[in-house]
């Protein structure tokens, strides 16, 4: 594994085993992320975004669930293979993971400090003094004020915005090597949005900390993301460097997402472009590419066989049998 | 110049159009239906109470109310034998002719019951939360009076005191003790405020919404209001209550009869064939489990078929 | 806090009150005591009037309840007060003439509740205080450690049954569960007793008593107590054992889901600090609700319960002497349940308000 790799995933496969049958949430997902760099991982809701993350992380509820195969390795380990107590301590130490929604994602019923102190307790072993000293100082460090103050409060009597600010102090706590973020701006508002990603790029570049930022918003991924993943039905479509992805998009969905953004410098009066159809139904097996039944340059090949991500450009690779600048099939 | 060689979707293809995953729309009654179809549990209760209410009801064919009140001193406390196959009484009347009848009175009294406690109930419920003001607080603090003190003992002292010499009623050429409607008027007047708070809380919720302005807005009257647009919005809750309570009403009169303040003799009922069993239990078994598993089988199908109800009815209420 | 505990209290007297008057009321048209007081001796009419005038009962309703609430040691003789002959209102017309409340054969001794003295026990005589404190520790002593075991059963049970969901373990709680919930107090009881103490005894095992607090020629020992205990403490909790535990389950399951719990995962805390810290507390909340007004329940299960094991315990208390149309006793018994079923509603709603921080500071 090329030593500035820190996470690499490999063929990773979840499935979901539901009344009405399975669900084939992840198919063979592989990317890799370098130490420091920010990813940006987008695709609409029910693509598999979400549900990637926190198969690395193994936070699938397993019964119902299944990571029917793959590795992911952090460290020259396959997290994988690991123990429950061993992912324990990974988890919230080397990698944290920041969710959506900071009001549910909070235990109404516990103080904030305790919820800060949690992982300097359980990770690094701190005492009272200590974890209250820190926990000041991560509070500073994201931007809250009165934090001696801040500590004896509940998650109901913060803000929407300060609420994630200690979510994300809270997940920095042990100085994690990886931060996940699960669209942690899409419950706010759009300045608020601005001063959290903001926040993030500091720390990051504090900390020399990589981050997997997940989101549906082009926007906020070309603020943030130093490379791009596409993900469309539980696969990765596209993956380039964010400038190169946004000026030369190479897969037909890409190109789509990027044609439906509505834009300033058009002209007024034209309608909206959005992409026609539906995503697949996931209870399906996967055959053939995904984005069959909406893509306008679609074939037969693509009908019995999924393309793999094939190099288009520098750093920048497409699944796609056609080459969408030339028309010719590759 | 590679052109789509597809014109039309081929079948087979991973995704469906969305034109082929609807389905024709069901009313409101057929999904109930469906949802409580798949409830195998509310099924096996339905089941069971049809069978119980076959074997009270039907077994008047087998069985006349003379056989059952018919006492044989001499045959007394005889343990189930082909003859008498529940056994016989402490005076020596035969016991499963004995459930029969008393099954039909202790279903009766439940289905009564479970009638004046929604009358009362859903009257109260309703005025008070659609009016308001001075009637709502002068009902609840109604309600929660009744409320403080434990049913059972407002059931006896109630029941002690109507039932001072109470005739017999004669009601499609049988004769029922006159405690029979007693305990009914009693187990309903106890009941109801529980379902008055449930109809309450649904009044003022539903109360609040858009439709109801726009009826008021479109001069539509009080009772209509009432009656056509809150009231049918709000069965769900109450036929689940109702169901329930039906089960609620057979174990109160079971109570009370069995302390012996219930239903008097010889008009029997489950509850009064038990009364005294327990002096009987290392002597006569037969006595206590017959009117007594018929009970406990009675309630728990009827809890089932409640249960089924409450799912099948409202989805996002889930049970446990 | 305090105003509001205080506001609470002071609604509650008008609640009690008016519950003090329906329920003597109906009392007094409940039969006659004296019927049943004159043990194996039939009491002449002369006898009865007498003893009707020498305990007030011959008075009107509304007379009768005024010295229950404050007493009669301040009336004084006024002199023959001519019965008013109004046909149906006659009650009522009686009821408005202040001579009769002030009228008495013989000023009474009696202080009325309101001064703390809850009158005597037509029954036996005794002051009411004395009749009901005799019984009561032993159904406190039935329901508070039914009420520990109720707590300590469903919980276990209940996190047990939603850690391991759909295991057969679970499904044979769930159903259990729901058919002992459903199930009649008296049947179990009688199984019980049919199992554990008639059968037992025939096959030799060691048996469970059943009646009364402990044998008669060993006396109340505390180990005697125990033992006698077993059945009607069994009877008296599996019903809120089974219901409770079906609540704990649903609402861990439910805790279970949420995102917090997620988060406490992910931040890589270790299991039990997830399950009982993050998601108990949480679950566990509305159980205090629940306990506090749960209250009249188990009170009402007491009666059935007493009765069948023969414990000598205010439920049996209250069985005997409403038969016997005991004003005094009854009313006693039921202020006082009244009483501490609205103080609970209080304490439940401050409790819970104080646990759960969202309405502790808003």
């Amino acid at each position: 594994m090329n030593p500035e790799r820190i996470l690499e995933v490999k063929d990773l496969c979840t499935r979901f085993h539901i009344a009405e049958g399975t669900v084939y949430a992840v198919n063979g997902v592989s990317f890799h992320l370098n130490q420091g760099e920010a990813i940006g991982v987008v695709g609409e809701s029910g693509c598999g975004k979400s549900v990637t993350m926190m198969s690395i992380m193994r936070l699938i509820p397993i019964p119902p669930g299944e990571i029917a195969r793959g590795q992911v390795f952090y460290n020259h380990h396959d997290l994988l293979e690991l123990s429950e107590a061993e992912m324990e301590h990974i988890r919230g130490k080397d990698i944290a993971m920041v969710f959506q929604d900071p009001m549910t994602a909070f235990n109404p019923v516990l103080s904030i400090g305790r919820q800060l102190g949690e992982p300097l307790r359980v990770h690094l072993g701190l005492d009272k003094e200590e974890i209250r000293q820190r926990s000041c100082e991560l509070l500073d460090q994201v931007g809250i004020s009165d934090t001696k103050h801040c500590l004896e409060e509940y998650p109901h009597q913060f803000s929407g915005g300060m609420r994630q600010r200690a979510m994300i102090a809270m997940s920095l706590a042990c100085s994690p090597s990886i931060l996940i973020a699960d669209e942690p701006t899409t419950a706010l508002d759009v300045t608020i949005q601005a001063q959290i990603v903001e926040l993030v790029q500091r720390i990051r570049q504090q900390m020399n900390m990589a981050v997997i930022w997940i989101t549906h918003d082009l926007g906020v991924v070309a603020e943030i993301a130093e490379r791009v993943l596409v993900m469309y039905a539980g696969f990765i479509v596209e993956e380039a460097q964010v400038d190169d992805l946004y000026e030369n998009p190479r897969h037909p969905y890409t190109q789509a997402l990027l044609a439906a953004l509505p834009r300033v410098d058009r002209r007024r009066d034209r309608r909206l472009q959005s992409i026609p159809g539906a995503p697949p139904n996931l209870l399906v097996a996967p055959k053939g590419c995904p984005f069959l039944q909406r893509c306008q340059f679609a074939f037969d090949r693509c009908r019995g066989e999924m393309p793999p991500l094939i190099q288009v450009g520098l750093n920048h690779q497409a699944a796609c049998w056609l080459d969408v600048t030339t028309g010719e099939e590759r | 110049m590679t052109e789509s060689t597809l014109e039309q979707p081929k079948p087979g293809i991973a995704s469906l159009l969305p034109d082929e995953l609807e389905t024709p729309p069901l009313s409101l009654g057929q999904l109930t239906w469906r949802r409580f179809r798949r409830h195998r549990m509310a099924i096996f209760g339905v089941a069971v109470v049809v069978l119980i209410v076959i074997y009270a009801f039907g077994g008047m064919l087998v069985f006349s109310e003379a056989d059952a009140n018919h006492a044989e001193t001499g045959n007394a406390l005889r343990a189930p034998t082909r003859e008498h196959p529940f056994g016989t009484d402490t005076i020596g009347r035969d016991i499963l002719a004995r459930t029969i009848y008393g099954g039909q009175i202790s279903i009766i009294i439940g289905l009564t019951a479970m009638l004046v406690e929604v009358v009362f109930g859903v009257t109260i419920g309703a005025l008070a939360g659609y009016f308001g003001g001075w009637l709502d607080s002068v009902l609840m603090r109604i309600t929660e009076a009744v409320l403080v003190i434990p049913q059972i003992f407002l059931l006896l002292v109630m029941a002690r005191y109507f039932s001072q010499s109470i005739p017999n009623i004669k009601l499609l050429g049988r004769t029922f003790s006159g405690s029979v409607l007693v305990i009914v008027f009693v187990i309903g007047i106890t009941s109801w405020p529980y379902l008055a708070r449930i109809v309450r809380a649904q009044f003022l919720s539903v109360k609040e919404n858009d439709f109801i302005l726009a009826a008021h807005a479109t001069g539509t009257s009080t009772r209509d209001i009432i009656f056509r647009h809150i009231l049918p919005n709000i069965s769900a809750p109450i036929i689940v209550s109702a169901t329930l309570s039906v089960a609620a009403a057979i174990i109160l009169e079971a109570y009370i009869s069995f302390l012996g303040l219930g239903v008097r003799p010889p008009t029997a009922t489950w509850g009064n064939m038990l009364e005294g069993a327990y002096n009987y239990i290392d002597t006569a078994w037969w006595l206590w489990f017959f009117p007594g598993i018929l009970i406990a089988v009675t309630v728990l199908s009827i809890n089932f078929l409640g249960d089924g109800l409450r799912d099948a009815l409202d989805p996002h209420s889930r049970s446990a | 806090m305090t105003r509001y505990i205080f506001r609470r209290l002071l609604q509650a007297i008008p609640l009690l009150l008016i519950i003090s008057i329906v329920l003597f009321v109906m009392m007094q048209a409940m039969g006659d005591p004296l019927a049943t007081m004159g043990g194996r001796k039939v009491t002449k009419p002369e006898d009865r009037i007498r003893l009707a005038r020498q305990l007030g009962l011959d008075k009107p309703v509304c007379v009768q309840y005024i010295y229950w609430l404050i007493g009669n040691d301040w009336t004084r003789p006024v002199g023959e007060i001519p019965k008013p002959n109004a046909g149906i209102f006659t009650p009522i017309v009686q009821c408005l003439d202040p001579r009769n409340y002030i009228d008495a054969d013989n000023p009474g001794t009696r202080k009325g509740v309101l001064r703390g003295d809850w009158g005597i026990s037509l029954v036996n005589r005794q002051p009411v205080t004395k009749v009901i404190g005799a019984r009561l520790p032993n159904t406190l002593l039935l329901m508070v450690t039914a009420e520990v075991i109720i707590i300590g059963a469903a919980l276990l049970i209940g996190i047990y049954s939603a850690l391991n969901q759909y295991t057969a373990f679970d499904n044979f709680v769930t159903a259990t569960t729901f058919v002992l919930y459903s199930m009649p107090v008296f049947f179990f009881a009688l199984l019980a007793m049919y199992i554990f103490s008639v059968n037992f005894r025939k096959w030799g095992l060691p048996y469970l008593p059943t009646v009364g607090m402990f044998e008669p020629n060993v006396g109340q020992t505390p180990a005697q107590v125990l033992w006698h205990m077993v059945l009607p403490v069994a009877t008296l909790s599996f019903g809120f054992v089974a219901g409770y535990s079906r609540y704990i389950r649903s609402a861990m399951l439910e805790t279970l889901g949420q995102d917090y719990v997620r988060t406490a995962k992910a931040k890589g805390l270790p299991r039990p600090e997830v399950i009982y810290i993050h998601a108990l507390k949480n679950a566990a909340l509305p159980i205090v609700t629940l306990v506090a007004l749960d209250l009249p329940f188990l009170l009402g299960g007491a009666i059935v319960t007493e009765r069948i094991f023969g414990w000598p315990g205010m439920g049996r208390l209250f069985l005997d002497h409403v038969e016997r149309s005991d004003t005094a006793v009854v009313m006693g018994i039921m202020m006082m349940i009244a009483f501490a079923v609205i103080i609970f509603q209080i304490i439940a709603d401050i409790t819970y308000a104080w646990l759960d921080p969202r309405i502790r500071y808003k």
